[in-house]
């Protein structure tokens, strides 16, 4: 029993739209993450699906039912919040016992799911502490066992990590990842941080000005991103985008510097191209073939990221062996070998890549 | 590096002679009263307050000499149930201009303002006569019911209220809680040192009336402490200065009880760890 969106869009004021015709399907036990830049609607999608903020139109159904006009109590959901909302009166014990007791469960059953979720999140030994004793990394874990405490079997997440420190967040991902699977909770986590949306989820919904821009899984949308925005948004260091030009059947000079050879027939005389920094290659060259010139190094350990600007404008960034040296001001030519991966763009950002018999949903 | 700390030590030093000069000017009086509170009535009507002729038996004559003790039960009764009463009907009020949507709630909240900016003295004729059309003059219910509830401690709720984070409704809408569940198991705790503040308020309030309960009530019965201190001194004919003073000093003790147990609570800390 699926939780469905239906073209629901929210409107503050008239004719603000925050979320246009969203439509989507989130099945029964898988981690749903709904991803895209500050301000793109994904948390207002989030508490309309919980129920504390009114839709504007569309329909949410949750198990069969419409609950556009259920309070958030009878959704049958719980929630993590990005400030945790622990009650500071209350121990850490009876924080998670909090939502039971309020839906009167009897005793045993309360004791039972209370000690149990503290188990899973391993703080046993903190029930008798209160909020402020605890780290927050801890606190984040109590507001979990909240959640896991609950009978509920949707749960959803606002951007629960995005307090902690990076080495903290990443113990937080497996710990999260690892719950869900165990309880097979349908998880619908909110997050502006890409990395988090691939790394965790079974579904990614990415949203940019109210809409939606594309449904699916991690790599679906890696690969086959709908649109420029999708490809920019998920890959470290960004996808480079450049504009290209028709020059014969399926070879591209692309951005006047450099000319590929693509997999497919080239329809569009002008159109943009995709090409992620892995699939660049980059050599020193003499001032009559370079056709870059490097702006920045940066050293990552097992690799190096090289900016680069392109004789006639525009950024480049090109991941190399960290034995690879190169220096500041240096005449490089940027070349690309292996084109298989290219994404081509037409001039509205549309993907228009052959995609050789793989789906994807635009 | 020796003239700097010569320096340091001379400013630390006038900064306590001063602090110490005005302490003195300040507790003084306190002190004479309580010091008076110990002579024989002789010795302070001659000014001989230096006597060491120190003892107890002002404070055994204002225990059994006087109604003290009922004044004092009068003064209790009225002021814990002001007291109640007021941090019951204010964190009502407040959480209803804070938590709940009605319409006009901003121009009723600006009446409830507009009460607290007309002067107790303003109201007294006309609440004078309500009392007594009631038919409640010199009776507890004369010094309670028109102060069951005050603008200030609404206000002052209201404030503090605010500052509940929303996400602990949110949470709580989520967990499925009624207002009433919401108001008393999440926003009372949460605002518990204001609610301490405003009860210690109220307490002290009622506890140092004069005006209204000297117009309203006229015997033993329902007179309160301060009244009845001032009954003291007129009942006797000659006045017993030392037992007065004695009577002075019973009477401040639950007053500094009441800071006492405030100051406990007036600790800042306690909500930290709600959120974030």
């Amino acid at each position: 029993m699926p939780t469905i969106l239906k073209n629901v869009s929210k409107e503050y004021a008239q004719g603000k739209k925050v979320l246009d015709n969203v439509s989507a399907e989130i099945k029964t036990g898988e981690f749903f993450v709904i991803v895209g830049p500050s301000g793109c609607g994904k948390s207002t999608l989030l508490r309309m699906i919980a129920g504390l903020t009114e839709i504007s139109d569309g329909t949410i159904k949750i198990e069969d039912r419409v609950v556009n006009d259920l309070p958030p109590k009878d959704r049958n959901l719980t929630m993590v919040f990005q400030s945790y909302a622990l009650f500071p009166f209350l121990s850490v014990w009876d924080n998670v016992a909090f939502g039971l007791k309020a839906r009167q469960n009897d005793a045993a059953k309360i004791k039972e799911r209370v000690d149990n979720a503290l188990k899973m999140v391993n703080l046993e030994e903190f029930s008798d502490r209160k909020p402020r004793e605890l780290s927050g990394g801890q606190r984040q874990r109590v507001a979990l066992a909240r959640a896991v405490a609950s009978d509920a079997k949707i749960c959803l997440m606002d951007e629960p990590l995005s307090n902690l420190d990076a080495q903290l967040r990443i113990k937080m991902h497996q710990e999260i990842y690892a719950l869900q699977r165990k309880l097979g909770l349908t998880l619908i986590y909110v997050t502006h941080d890409q990395v988090e949306a691939m790394t965790m989820a079974d579904h990614i919904m990415v949203l940019n000005d109210s809409k939606i821009q594309q449904v699916g899984t991690p790599t679906e949308i890696y690969n086959h991103p709908a649109n420029e925005f999708v490809a920019s948004f998920f890959g470290v260091p960004p996808i480079n985008l450049m504009n290209a030009k028709k020059v014969s059947e399926n070879i591209a000079l692309v951005n006047k510097d450099f000319e590929v050879e693509l997999a497919q027939t080239i329809e569009e005389e002008n159109f943009r191209i995709g090409i992620r920094p892995n699939q660049l290659q980059v050599n020193k060259a003499d001032e009559l073939h370079a056709n870059a010139t490097i702006k920045a190094v940066e050293f990552l350990g097992d690799e190096k990221i090289v900016h680069t600007e392109m004789n006639h404008g525009g950024v480049i960034s090109v991941i190399v062996a960290s034995e690879a040296v190169f220096d500041p001001f240096e005449s490089i030519e940027i070349t690309c070998d292996d084109s298989s991966k290219a994404l081509l763009f037409d001039l509205d950002g549309n993907n228009i890549t052959e995609t050789q018999g793989v789906a994807y949903n635009a | 590096m020796q003239n700097i700390d010569e320096k340091a030590v001379l400013k630390r030093l006038m900064t306590y002679v001063v602090l110490i000069a005005l302490a003195l000017v300040i507790l003084a009086p306190f002190f004479i009263g309580i010091w008076t509170s110990f002579l024989p009535t002789m010795s302070i009507a001659k000014g001989d307050l230096f006597n060491t002729n120190l003892s107890l038996d002002n404070y055994i004559a204002a225990l059994t000499k006087t109604p003290i003790l009922r004044y004092l039960a009068n003064s209790l009764v009225i002021s814990t149930i002001t007291m109640i009463a007021q941090l019951i009907f204010c964190s009502m009020s407040a959480y209803a201009f804070v938590f709940l949507k009605f319409k006009y709630r901003k121009l009723f909240f600006a009446l409830f303002l507009v009460t607290m900016m007309l002067p107790f003295e303003a109201q007294i004729i006309p609440n004078f006569q309500t009392i007594k059309s009631l038919g409640l003059l010199d009776n507890y219910a004369a010094l309670i019911v028109p102060f069951l509830t005050s603008a200030f401690g609404t206000f002052m709720l209201r404030q503090s209220f605010k500052q509940t984070p929303k996400e602990l409704k949110e949470a709580a809408d989520i967990e499925g809680l009624n207002h009433f569940q919401f108001y008393s198991r999440i926003v009372l705790p949460y605002n518990k040192i204001s609610l301490i503040t405003l009860g210690a308020y109220s307490f002290l309030g009622a506890w140092n009336q004069y005006l209204w309960p000297m117009l309203t009530t006229f015997s033993n019965n329902s007179r309160i402490i301060q009244n009845g201190l001032k009954q003291l001194q007129s009942e006797e004919t000659f006045n017993d200065w030392g037992m007065i003073q004695a009577s002075a000093a019973i009477i401040v003790i639950p007053t500094i009880i009441v800071l006492f147990i405030g100051q406990h609570y007036f600790k800042s800390g306690m909500n930290e760890g709600a959120v974030k």
